[in-house]
């Protein structure tokens, strides 16, 4: 039986994971929301995100640069993924917009395979980050409580972004119904660019930061593109609440199962999803009859 | 001609006719084998490719290689592995200049080999439909590659189902000669038990007899079969097992499960994931001080997973390869396939080219030693148990279960300072020979299946 301190350490490590996930599956989930597109490029997105960093972290040897030069890629790359490519798909039945998606979140992921090759890449843990930290009753790294500050500081920006903004009051009248707010006058198309770059960015933003945890490969955003879809589902389509409580749900999941049987952490995470679209099939969050 | 021979040998032996017998039947051998080959192939029966395959100027294998996916890093070595091969058996150099049944010829009794690279994904769903696409639209007469167990046996059985010769790619699984072994596999990688058993000796040695282990073990054939036959050895050395973590196949953060192992009280952490997981949880297991309190031991350390991680975390890390180029100083054919790797491609070649580049050239052997492509001749020749010379010295397929018989190299890593060159990663503490490390016949219930 799993002793007291294993307990809590685990219950740590699964608000740590669910920060993370959370911040990935918001950026899914205002795009899933506003635009009505489920994002498949979502991970290969965080890829990207990650090689860039990667890259400018190898070049200046400075993280918060890394940082903002892999969003601020990823939310160039967003846009013109939206104007060229997403924009055309609106109209167009779910499948389209899937099976499209899926196709353009290979042709990224092998296209950094082709420039990178598929050696994982390691990117250094920022000196301030670098070592452990004993909490009492666990000991932790310290990069992973720096992630854990620096996660819930956006999430909290991104509320107020999507809370105290007009811009965010216009994308959340895009979530409940699209058409009464393109009838009203505001220019519709121009705000789905904007969500779409800014969920990309959080995508991009996630990668880099996560970065120094994992290792850095092309395929290094499949399972987060699983995992935050999950995510989404749980917490309610669309729902940015929902995405934060469905991350700290899937990440404690994970943690507390593995500290029982780790093999069945993402079989049990899974199974709650199902128990979730059986009980409450618009998700904890989410509005019943939302598209 | 052949009758003009035989007179001549009736006549007596003389000095003479002696000589010239023998200049005659050299002659004979010296022949044009793809003339042999056509003359022979007509008493055998049509199977699988055959003949079919083997009736143009020229012979096609079927290569199944993780381009993409997880596995793509090993994936590619494995494919300049291959393609080096061929190189030299179509060329007669490299290792084929220097084996007794290949040299002085060209291509593989006399037909050129050509081969077509399928991505398998590290997906045995993918394989089977890249090598099912060659055996019947390019008629291959022997099928290749992989970097993974799953897919290795989903290969040896589509093999045995379409009677083609199989020489499995890289693949550490008890099962792929095992339980799941077949009469149309060959697998030249050493086996979970062989890795375990070579290596328990020398860590047992070198870290000492009374430890404390915590395992973290991926959740498919390799990975049980590695824990188990691991475990199995280091406990009749006197460690104890005290942590059997078990994880997702693909996991990308792996601290839930690393905090079971830092919280398991163990003096040794035995890391088994392999490739890409193998990296992540290394480099976690680092930022989690489990690498401060905890010797690492990998028995079979991933081919760029050094690389990868760096000496700063691989330093100390006790584990087994199926070939590091380093071996080149102690082997001359070793040595030649490492310079040619190295010229061809501005880099030293991982184990996984080399069971590409050995496995190629022990089936072009058999071939011609069989002197046909007939398919249960060839697999008679690979079972004959008859001793090459290779990179790994003398080596033989065992005739009950098709494993390699061949020394397995036990390594530590190199710290920093005691690199002398930027890919000089392992120290090779040992070099186990294979007849000591094999499984007694029949310990993983290898049944293999009819020839026809």
């Amino acid at each position: 039986m799993p002793n007291l301190s294993l307990f809590l350490a685990q219950l740590f490590n699964g608000l740590a994971l669910g920060t993370l996930l959370a911040l990935i599956s918001t950026g899914l989930t205002i795009i899933l929301g506003t635009l009505g597109v489920l994002n498949f490029a979502h991970g290969a997105l965080f890829m990207v995100g990650a090689y860039v960093g990667y890259t400018v972290m190898q070049a200046t040897h400075s993280f918060v640069l890394a940082v903002a030069c892999g969003a601020l890629f990823v939310l160039v790359l967003g846009v013109v993924i939206e104007r060229g490519l997403i924009r055309l798909y609106y109209e167009r039945p779910p499948e389209d917009q899937i099976l499209m998606t899926f196709g353009l979140s290979i042709v990224i992921v092998e296209t950094v395979r082709l420039i990178f090759t598929g050696i994982s890449q390691r990117m250094a843990v920022p000196d301030w980050g670098s070592g452990i930290f004993n909490l009492g009753f666990m000991i932790y790294p310290k990069y992973r409580l720096i992630v854990m500050i620096i996660v819930v500081v956006t999430l909290l920006v991104l509320y107020l972004v999507l809370y105290r903004t007009r811009l965010g009051l216009v994308v959340r009248a895009g979530i409940e119904d699209q058409r009464i707010v393109g009838m009203l006058g505001l220019n519709v198309q121009r705000t789905f660019m904007v969500v779409f770059g800014l969920g990309a960015m959080a995508a991009g933003y996630a990668g880099v930061i996560d970065a120094p945890i994992v290792s850095v490969t092309p395929d290094m955003g499949q399972t987060v593109l699983v995992e935050s879809f999950v995510v989404v589902v749980i917490g309610g389509l669309g729902s940015f609440p929902g995405a934060i409580l469905g991350g700290v749900i899937a990440g404690e999941i994970i943690s507390l199962t593995s500290m029982f049987n780790p093999a069945y952490s993402q079989v049990m995470l899974y199974f709650v999803m199902a128990l979730v679209l059986v009980l409450r099939p618009q998700g904890l969050f989410g509005q019943e009859g939302r598209e | 001609m052949s009758n003009q021979k035989d007179n001549r040998v009736r006549r007596g032996v003389s000095r003479r006719s002696f000589i010239k017998t023998g200049l005659g039947t050299a002659g004979a051998l010296m022949l044009p084998s793809a003339f042999l080959n056509s003359a022979w192939a007509k008493d055998y029966p049509s199977l699988g490719t055959f003949p079919a395959g083997a009736s143009g100027d020229s012979v096609f294998v079927g290569l199944s290689i993780p381009l993409t996916g997880a596995y793509s890093a090993t994936g590619q070595d494995e494919k300049h592995g291959y393609e080096l091969a061929f190189e030299h058996i179509n060329a007669g150099t490299g290792m084929a200049a220097m084996m007794d049944s290949l040299k002085g010829s060209q291509g593989v009794l006399g037909k050129k080999v050509e081969y077509g690279i399928g991505d398998s994904e590290t997906n045995p769903n993918s394989a089977v439909q890249v090598q099912t696409h060659f055996i019947h639209d390019k008629n291959a007469i022997m099928i290749s590659g992989c970097s993974s167990s799953a897919v290795a046996i989903a290969i040896e059985k589509l093999a045995q189902r379409e009677k083609v010769l199989n020489m499995v790619g890289a693949s550490g699984s008890n099962d792929t000669t095992g339980k799941d072994c077949q009469r149309y596999g060959f697998r030249s990688q050493p086996s979970a038990y062989m890795a375990g058993k070579a290596l328990a000796p020398v860590v047992a040695k070198e870290i000492g007899k009374n430890v404390k282990v915590a395992y973290l073990v991926p959740d498919y054939t390799y990975g049980h079969t590695v824990f188990n036959s691991t475990q199995k050895f280091t406990e009749q050395q006197g460690w104890k097992t005290v942590s059997k973590v078990v994880v997702p196949v693909g996991a990308s953060d792996y601290s839930s499960y690393l905090l079971n192992i830092a919280n398991s009280g163990a003096d040794v952490f035995v890391n088994v994931c392999f490739g890409n997981d193998s990296v992540a949880s290394s480099k976690q297991a680092q930022q989690f001080g489990i690498l401060d309190k905890m010797k690492m031991v990998v028995p079979n350390i991933s081919p760029f997973q050094a690389s990868e991680l760096g000496a700063d975390i691989m330093a100390g890390v006790y584990g087994t390869l199926d070939f590091w180029w380093t071996m080149a100083q102690r082997n001359e054919y070793a040595k030649t396939f490492v310079d040619a790797f190295d010229k061809k491609y501005g880099k030293k070649p991982r184990w996984t080219a080399h069971i590409a580049y050995l496995q190629s050239m022990m089936w072009a052997d058999a071939v011609t030693r069989a002197g046909t492509f007939y398919p249960p001749e060839v697999i008679k020749t690979l079972e004959s148990g008859k001793r090459i010379p290779s990179t790994l010295g003398e080596v033989y397929y065992r005739a009950e279960d098709h494993q390699m018989v061949r020394e397995v190299p036990v390594v530590r890593g190199k710290s920093k300072s005691e690199m002398r060159s930027p890919e000089d990663y392992f120290e090779i503490v040992g070099v186990t020979p294979g007849e000591t490390v094999m499984p007694p016949k029949g310990t993983f219930g290898c049944s293999l299946g009819g020839y026809t």
